[in-house]
């Protein structure tokens, strides 16, 4: 007795193989919406904004005449937001990591705090605004200055980092941490010589698009209350500034026709900033991915 | 030669006939992971300078126990041991007998070659390291007096800054090996050396043991009762987690006392 007759797998296939098809097109369908609303987004900012491009709307001021308006003050103002954040970010986020994934017993406390750091990263950014308007710009008294805004920034992508973190340093094999222990390295040792080496480009990858995410974040810094426009550029940690997406948002609220283009140059030049993070994230995984 | 020492207890000070001392004593080692009873009642006494083999079928505590002594097991979450292991005489369950301790004097090999995914110097290279030697010249000597303990040193000589994984695996293991003799242990566990190669770099693996047992005290865990019989002094067969025998190896092949190992080493079961 067999259970799979021939002749019905036969009369069946035709069905199969049209579901099969009608998937695979299901899917491309999904596909191609989502790469035609990213074509016609990219096609519009470019057509209004390329017009105003050029090295004046680099290297001006804001300016209440279209024609003058420039981006200098925010691209600073978010390079220097980067300057802080990135340090903060990766140095906790990696290190939180680091202690979770090595040196926490894995009970449930440590589970619960796993879970719990993925469940921030779904907090959404204006909260993140909040904590840091009462925290750091109130009780600690920063102001609404860089410093303040970094940290804000460093918070709402901690989780992030971490989780990425986390991930990168798991997937190195135990067999490598066994090698090391074996022959009586401590567990700072293992970590410094063995394990950051073989997660790095993991861990670098992770952080850098959170960073992206980072610089493109509008909502914490309306919440901090940082200005946008400024006539000068800051000169230390404590300065006020303001920030790419910030100035973008100022231009495209206001009346004047003329300032539409002014913010779409102002998104091109945002995303060239994030494209070009992202490539280095890119240039850096597969410059360091290594096999086991 | 053929006196039974199973369960023979003596201090580790204790010569035997033939005037070597015990590198290992395990008293009533008991192992649990969780409520799983890995290891029951272990009593063994393991001398320098041999090759002491631990046969027995798959889950029966043999890896579990090779890892006990160096205390690489405690790696395993929920880990319990009680009774004691006497290393040279000195109890490695005491709590300030540091694990690093332990393990510099007692090298491993794995199951699966597992070098680091660095050069080949840099992997014999690290155990010194991290004990702190920095000098190029005497780290250069280590390598190279490691790699030709590990019978590796002519095939890789020109190419010791090559990645670690552009040789062979049986070059890995051997690698591995040289790896562990760069710390100077007094004793190598092998835990299944030879499962993941071709024949040939058993061979040469088999013969490299026979070779460091002048130097070293060895003990290998193995699947293979050939390899047992070939390259062992004394064999232990596992069951269940007890030691149902302990004895020379001729013995154990040819005439042993028990049922189980009788049956076990002329494949009955396992």
């Amino acid at each position: 007795m067999r259970y799979i007759e021939q002749q019905t797998v036969v009369k069946r296939m035709n069905g199969r193989l049209i579901a099969n098809a009608i998937f695979k097109y299901i899917f491309l369908a999904a596909t191609l919406l989502a790469l035609l609303a990213l074509v016609i987004l990219l096609y519009r900012i470019v057509s209004q904004g390329a017009g105003n491009l050029s090295i004046d709307f680099l290297t001006n001021f804001a300016s209440r005449f279209p024609d003058q308006a420039g981006i200098k003050a925010a691209l600073v103002g978010s390079l220097w937001l980067m300057m802080v954040v990135a340090p903060t970010s990766i140095i906790l986020g990696v290190g939180s990591a680091i202690y979770l994934e090595e040196y926490a017993k894995q009970n449930r406390i440590t589970s619960f705090i796993r879970m719990n750091i993925s469940n921030l990263a779904g907090v959404p950014s204006v909260v993140f605004g909040l904590l840091g308007l009462t925290i750091f710009v109130r009780a600690m008294a920063l102001g609404n200055s860089i410093l303040a805004a970094g940290f804000t920034m460093s918070l709402l992508i901690l989780p992030v980092i971490i989780v990425a973190a986390q991930e990168a340093i798991r997937a190195v094999p135990g067999e490598l941490r066994d090698a090391s222990y074996g022959m009586g390295a401590t567990k700072w040792q293992t970590i410094v010589n063995i394990i950051l080496p073989a997660a790095i480009p993991g861990i670098l990858t992770g952080s850098i698009l959170a960073l992206s995410r980072a610089i493109g974040e509008t909502a914490p810094l309306i919440v901090i209350g940082v200005p946008v426009i400024i006539q000068f550029l800051p000169e230390g940690v404590m300065d006020t500034f303001t920030a790419l997406p910030m100035q973008i948002y100022d231009w495209s609220s206001r009346p004047q026709q003329e300032f539409q283009a002014v913010a779409a140059a102002g998104i091109i030049v945002l995303m060239a900033v994030l494209l070009s993070m992202n490539s280095i994230a890119v240039i850096i995984r597969n410059k360091f991915d290594k096999r086991y | 030669m053929t006196t039974i020492i199973t369960n023979k207890s003596a201090s580790g000070t204790e010569a035997d006939q033939t005037g070597k001392k015990a590198v290992y004593e395990t008293k009533q080692l008991n192992l649990w992971y969780g409520s799983n009873h890995a290891l029951k009642n272990i009593d063994l006494e393991i001398m320098e300078n041999e090759v002491t083999a631990i046969i027995g079928p798959s889950g029966c505590g043999k890896s579990t126990f090779i890892k006990t002594l160096n205390r690489m097991v405690e790696l395993v979450p929920s880990v319990k041991t009680s009774g004691e292991i006497l290393y040279r005489g000195r109890n490695i369950f005491d709590n300030d007998y540091g694990v690093e301790e332990l393990r510099t004097r007692v090298g491993m090999v794995f199951q699966k070659p597992n070098p680091f995914p660095k050069s080949i110097y840099d992997n014999v290279a690290y155990g010194p390291r991290i004990h702190g030697i920095k000098k190029k010249k005497i780290l250069d000597e280590i390598v190279e007096k490691s790699l030709r303990g590990a019978a590796i040193w002519e095939e890789v000589k020109d190419r010791l800054n090559e990645n670690a994984y552009s040789i062979s695996g049986g070059q890995q293991q051997r690698i591995c090996i040289a790896r562990a003799l760069a710390i100077e242990p007094d004793v190598i566990l092998m835990d299944e050396p030879t499962s993941a190669l071709d024949p040939i770099s058993t061979l040469k693996v088999e013969e490299l043991v026979q070779e460091l047992k002048k130097d070293y005290s060895i003990i290998i865990v193995t699947h293979n009762m050939q390899q047992a019989a070939r390259i062992s002094d004394k064999t232990a067969f596992f069951l269940n987690g007890e030691v149902i025998e302990f004895d020379y190896t001729d013995t154990i092949f040819s005439n042993p006392s028990d049922k189980r190992t009788e049956d076990y080493i002329s494949g009955r079961f396992g």
